[in-house]
């Protein structure tokens, strides 16, 4: 199934999404992946506010290529999503409902996303041109001294994406294997 | 003696990391498109047809093929007939500054593994020296991203594991792996040699074009085995599921002790990068 998304979002919006579905997904999307998480999770034990708004939003593990005058964004392809896993739950459980990466996650992000309704989608890992096609807008909104890990807020349009962990426990990296295997 | 003036190494390594970076090397765009005729499985299919696109995508819009535009590892083979006018290593780090710069690329490098820090110009190069006989001057980037890279290992295996042993770690590498290294992947494999020897030989073996294979028949049919077996796995490009697991291995050999069997797979991507320049 394809389904058309725009961000931020609520549960009752991604409870029909099943592993394997495509997301075209437009609205806005934050950038955070290492350094900007443990920023954020130094913000939260230090009782500080976050950059943006963790409620409904949806974030992507990228770290872009400088933008040339004249370009929205670089490339801009996924990150491996398991350096985030140790900080995943708890943004989860604040309200965090999209995250964006590749790659496998642990069982406690697994958990987290069936208990708050959310969904990790994947987006196409080392194809950055193609992702950042889907890009309208691009403004570095916290840490710039990050460079490339910065927080940006981006705005998307139909960004293709497809659903690997969804809210009942589905997981696409188990069951699309499987379902090739078990075809031959 | 031929004289090369640092300056002339420095201009060469900035204009092949911009290269590498943009256009994938003609043997991985053969691999690529080989592998979309032959995949059977549909969202598999649709997956290698997304990911040729992006390189017609990185083309029109000068886009780097991947965000991340990697440690710049430098190869260089230089014959004992040739003088460089400055200094050698700088001047590689100063093509690396400019190219990373110029060319719009991301500066991944951190100035110290557990203190971190960005060098904001993706220096220092990581640099390989072959000396060679001759004059000539041959200089390789090849740029590794670390989503693959982090799925790398190294084992000292038993000798009597054998090829059985050896074939059973490589393949152990992609499964755990996974969706991890952006599949489908592409692997370098060391065997033999010793403990940094054997990482050399895993990193060299990415150098070779997947459709040359190795001179050795022996090591050549293990070559064709392991992508079979691998390709049995059912991963899938970007682990959706499917055939495309893996678009070619290449196995690089030395002799090693009676004690030991090491083994090294340096995993990388179907964004395998490298471009070569003559000096």
């Amino acid at each position: 199934m394809e389904y058309k998304l725009t961000a931020p979002c609520a549960a009752a919006d991604l409870a029909p999404l099943r592993a394997g579905d495509t997301v075209l997904l437009s609205g806005v999307v934050y950038t955070a992946r290492d350094q900007a998480h443990k920023r954020m999770m130094e913000a939260l034990d230090a009782g500080e506010a976050l950059p943006f708004p963790l409620e409904g939003s949806a974030i992507y593990y990228v770290g872009p290529t400088p933008e040339r005058p004249g370009q929205v964004i670089g490339s801009a392809g996924p990150t491996t999503s398991g350096r985030m896993d140790g900080m995943s739950p708890h943004r989860l459980d604040l309200g965090n409902k999209i995250m964006i990466g590749k790659g496998k996650r642990d069982a406690a992000v697994k958990a987290a996303v069936r208990r708050n309704g959310a969904v990790y989608l994947a987006a196409l890992g080392g194809a950055g041109a193609l992702m950042a096609q889907s890009v309208r807008s691009l403004e570095v909104i916290a840490w710039p001294d990050l460079g490339c890990e910065a927080v940006r807020r981006l705005v998307v349009q139909d960004m293709p994406l497809t659903v690997i962990l969804d809210s009942v426990g589905g997981d696409l990296y188990e069951s699309g294997p499987a379902a090739y295997l078990a075809s031959l | 003696m031929r004289t090369i003036p640092a300056a002339k190494l420095t201009e060469a390594v900035a204009a092949l990391c911009i290269e590498a970076n943009t256009r994938l090397p003609a043997d991985v765009q053969a691999a690529l498109d080989a592998a979309r005729a032959a995949e059977p499985w549909p969202l598999a299919k649709t997956t290698l047809d997304l990911l040729w696109s992006n390189l017609g995508a990185a083309g029109e819009a000068g886009l780097p093929i991947c965000q991340d535009t990697g440690m710049a590892c430098v190869f260089v083979e230089l014959g004992t007939d040739v003088h460089i006018d400055g200094d050698f290593e700088a001047a590689i780090h100063e093509g690396v500054r400019r190219g990373y710069t110029g060319g719009y690329l991301r500066k991944s490098i951190v100035a110290d593994p557990l203190r971190r820090g960005n060098t904001g110009d993706n220096t220092p190069a990581a640099i390989t020296v072959h000396l060679a006989p001759g004059d000539g001057c041959t200089v390789t980037v090849a740029p590794k991203g670390f989503g693959s890279e982090n799925m790398s290992r190294v084992a000292m295996l038993k000798p009597a594991d054998g090829a059985e042993g050896f074939k059973k770690f490589v393949v152990d590498t992609v499964r755990q792996a996974g969706s991890n290294p952006c599949p489908p992947v592409i692997l370098g494999v060391g065997v033999g040699g010793s403990f940094d020897k054997v990482a050399y030989l895993a990193k060299k073996a990415l150098l070779r074009p997947l459709d040359v294979p190795n001179p050795d028949p022996y090591y050549a049919a293990l070559e064709r085995e392991l992508l079979e077996e691998i390709n049995a796995l059912g991963i899938g490009p970007q682990g959706f599921g499917g055939r495309t697991t893996c678009l070619g291995l290449a196995i690089e050999q030395m002799p090693t002790h009676v004690a030991g069997l090491p083994a090294a797979v340096n995993v990388s991507c179907h964004v395998t990068r490298r471009a070569t320049a003559r000096l």
